[in-house]
């Protein structure tokens, strides 16, 4: 022990602390605990390299991942002009959708896109769970609507990732209303003959899921995600006892026979295509089928750059001058 | 009766005039006159109290528990009633009671959701909170109704639908979803009165009708004020707040373009005068019947998706 260490060092430490674990470069697992080098987890698509647990994924790498070349093209939506009710709780409506807006760089929770899928042309409407919890506001019901009138117009099959916790109660009754309208847009689709397809994700709940995301003809869901009606806390109070191991979760679903299949992120590309390829009596193309990247299921090799570093001792590499 | 908190001076009022007329054997003319004047403040009283209803009160209302239920809807409106139930799948949910009648000599299906009135009838419905057999029942029901070219009539009333592990198993989520794509799928006319309580996905599940009516008193929310006020205010003390914010009021929701018509209830709310209420109700569906039954089928259905496409737009640019 010396000055250093008993003086400088918790100023240094108190100096490096919020930068231990930056969020651009860190990320810990939220299951397993393990920190995964950022660059790590982008190319394992957001699949912890340790325990396989699927984290949230951002809209535009779910886009990447989707279409053929990482090649898409999205539509110009509208969005909320005012709130429609004005509405305030510790924050206004605005305000937040504001917030929303900058974090996000997005307009609303949903992004519209078409691009082809195994050489099929194929539209796709995947949720931003980071844009006030994927909530279904009346804005999120025009992208579903859009989507499905892109879809009946390019005779395409509509591909919906929901990933939200159900309607945007700052829009009232409003956001409500949107359970039935995204019914009719599935229903459009539906009567032109082309598939529709829902692949659920982490998480799916309230009004999102007693719409247009269980009324899919083909229902898939990525492992481990949370997908029901009811919050499990709002179950808990009701029923007051625990709620059973792996309640309203994807493989928990599939056995009482909700969905057709627990697919893992790094097969689902593959997935989709095969099941568009069969309901729409087309052959998908084989050379783009074969994205689906076996070599990123690997486990890293032990790499000194990308060891995690352990939050217990300060990393004082930056600061030492 | 139940007197609600803010129907307390009233109460005060009728408990003076019922003791008067304990009185009036001894000395009839003065009396008399006391009631009279009395009753007439009562009315007064009401009708001004009732005539601006806070949010949060037009919530208890709408949840008074002398308020008229789908049962007793159907019971007065409906001839002939023959009841039918179960989903053919699994049960029989009585949270979702319903069958097929006559409404001035038409064949209609009536579906309810009924809370129930005392202990033994509310644990029978389940509080009215419909678990997927009563959605998948409800179902049934209209597709059967299609099949026969007989019109629907639905009855809301309900705090939500039934947040059970069992209910999750068996598919809430979906029997909800497939409930309201059958609303919107039948070619025969699709009446939804709002009776009390339009309680979120469990309400629309039955509301996704040509017209959506609601009774003056009547709520319809995404969520209850409680649960609102909870998440968002995190503070479930603030159901009042929410209660205005939410905007769930049948005059808020008309404004909103989200319902097709205001039911007047009698002074002092449907539970006061229930027989008012009901007829006030019949004249409403009977007047919507006659129009809606003229129009084709194809329209019908077209109309009714259009208007549930288009729900909410006016706030986009
Ligand atoms: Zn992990």
């Amino acid at each position: 022990m010396n000055w250093l260490t008993n003086f400088v060092r918790p100023k240094i430490q108190k100096l490096v602390r919020p930068k231990e674990v930056p969020d651009n470069l860190w990320h810990q697992c939220p299951k397993c605990s393990e920190m995964i080098f950022h660059r790590e987890l982008e190319k394992n698509l957001r699949v912890c390299v340790h325990c396989g647990h699927h984290l949230r994924m951002p809209v535009r790498a779910r886009l990447r991942m989707l279409f053929d070349n990482e090649a898409w093209t999205e539509i110009e939506q509208p969005t909320v002009a005012i709130d429609p009710l004005r509405f305030k709780d510790r924050k206004r409506y605005s305000e937040r959708l504001k917030d929303a807006q900058a974090k996000t760089g997005l307009k609303d929770g949903v992004v519209v896109a078409h691009g082809t899928m195994g050489g099929i042309n194929a539209v796709a409407a995947v949720f931003e769970f980071d844009f006030m919890g994927g909530s279904m506001g009346v804005a999120v019901g025009e992208a579903l609507i859009a989507a499905a009138e892109l879809a009946c117009l390019q005779e395409s099959p509509l591909i919906v990732l929901p990933s939200s916790g159900g309607a945007r109660m700052q829009e009232g009754i409003l956001s409500l209303m949107q359970m039935a309208r995204t019914t009719v847009a599935v229903d459009r689709v539906r009567d032109k003959g082309l598939p529709y397809i829902v692949v659920l994700t982490d998480p799916t709940t309230g009004g999102v899921t007693a719409s247009f995301a269980m009324l899919g003809d083909v229902a898939l869901a990525e492992p481990g995600a949370i997908i029901g009606f009811a919050g499990a806390r709002v179950i808990e109070q009701t029923i007051r006892e625990k709620l059973p191991e792996g309640f309203q979760r994807s493989e928990y679903l599939m056995e009482h026979g909700m969905v057709d299949m627990v697919v893992h992120r790094h097969e689902l590309r593959a997935k989709l295509i095969q099941l568009i390829g069969l309901l729409m009596h087309k052959n998908p193309s084989a050379d783009v089928v074969n994205l689906a990247p076996s070599a990123r299921r690997r486990k890293p090799e032990p790499d000194r750059a990308a060891a995690p570093p352990d939050p217990t001792v300060p990393d004082m590499t930056f600061d030492d001058r | 009766m139940h007197f609600l908190d803010f129907e307390k001076p009233i109460a005060e009022l009728e408990g003076k005039i019922a003791e008067l007329r304990h009185l009036s054997d001894s000395d009839g003319m003065n009396i008399a006159e006391e009631v009279s004047r009395l009753q007439a403040k009562v009315e007064r009283d009401l009708s001004s109290t009732y005539s601006k209803l806070t949010p949060w009160q037009k919530t208890l209302v709408a949840r008074h528990p002398d308020r008229p239920h789908a049962v007793d809807y159907i019971k007065a409106l409906v001839e002939d009633f023959a009841p039918l139930a179960g989903d053919r799948l699994y049960g029989e949910d009585a949270a979702v009671v319903g069958g097929l009648g006559r409404i001035k000599g038409r064949s209609v299906m009536v579906i309810g959701l009924e809370k129930g009135r005392d202990t033994e009838t509310r644990i029978k419905h389940n509080f009215g909170m419909a678990r997927p057999e009563g959605y998948r029942k409800a179902r049934r029901l209209m597709n059967l109704a299609d099949k026969f070219g007989i019109p629907i009539i639905t009855f809301v009333d309900t705090a939500g639908a039934y947040p059970g592990v069992g209910a999750e198993e068996r598919g809430q989520a979906e029997a909800i979803a497939r409930c309201i794509q059958t609303c919107l799928d039948v070619r025969v006319p699709l009446i939804c009165v709002i009776i009390g309580e339009g309680g979120s996905g469990g309400a629309i599940a039955l509301a996704t009708g040509n017209v959506v009516l609601m009774l003056e008193h009547s709520i319809y929310s995404v969520i209850s004020p409680e649960g609102c006020a909870s998440i968002l205010w995190r503070d479930g003390e603030q159901s009042k707040t929410a209660a205005e914010a939410l905007k769930l009021t049948a005059q808020d929701l008309e404004r909103l373009g989200v319902i097709d018509g205001i039911i007047h209830e009698p002074t002092g709310g449907a539970h006061r005068s229930p027989e008012a209420a009901v007829s006030a109700v019949r004249d409403a569906i009977e007047t919507q019947l006659s129009q809606l039954v003229k129009i084709d089928a194809g329209q019908l259905r077209a109309r009714r998706r259009d208007k549930f496409a288009n729900m909410g737009r006016n706030a986009l640019v």
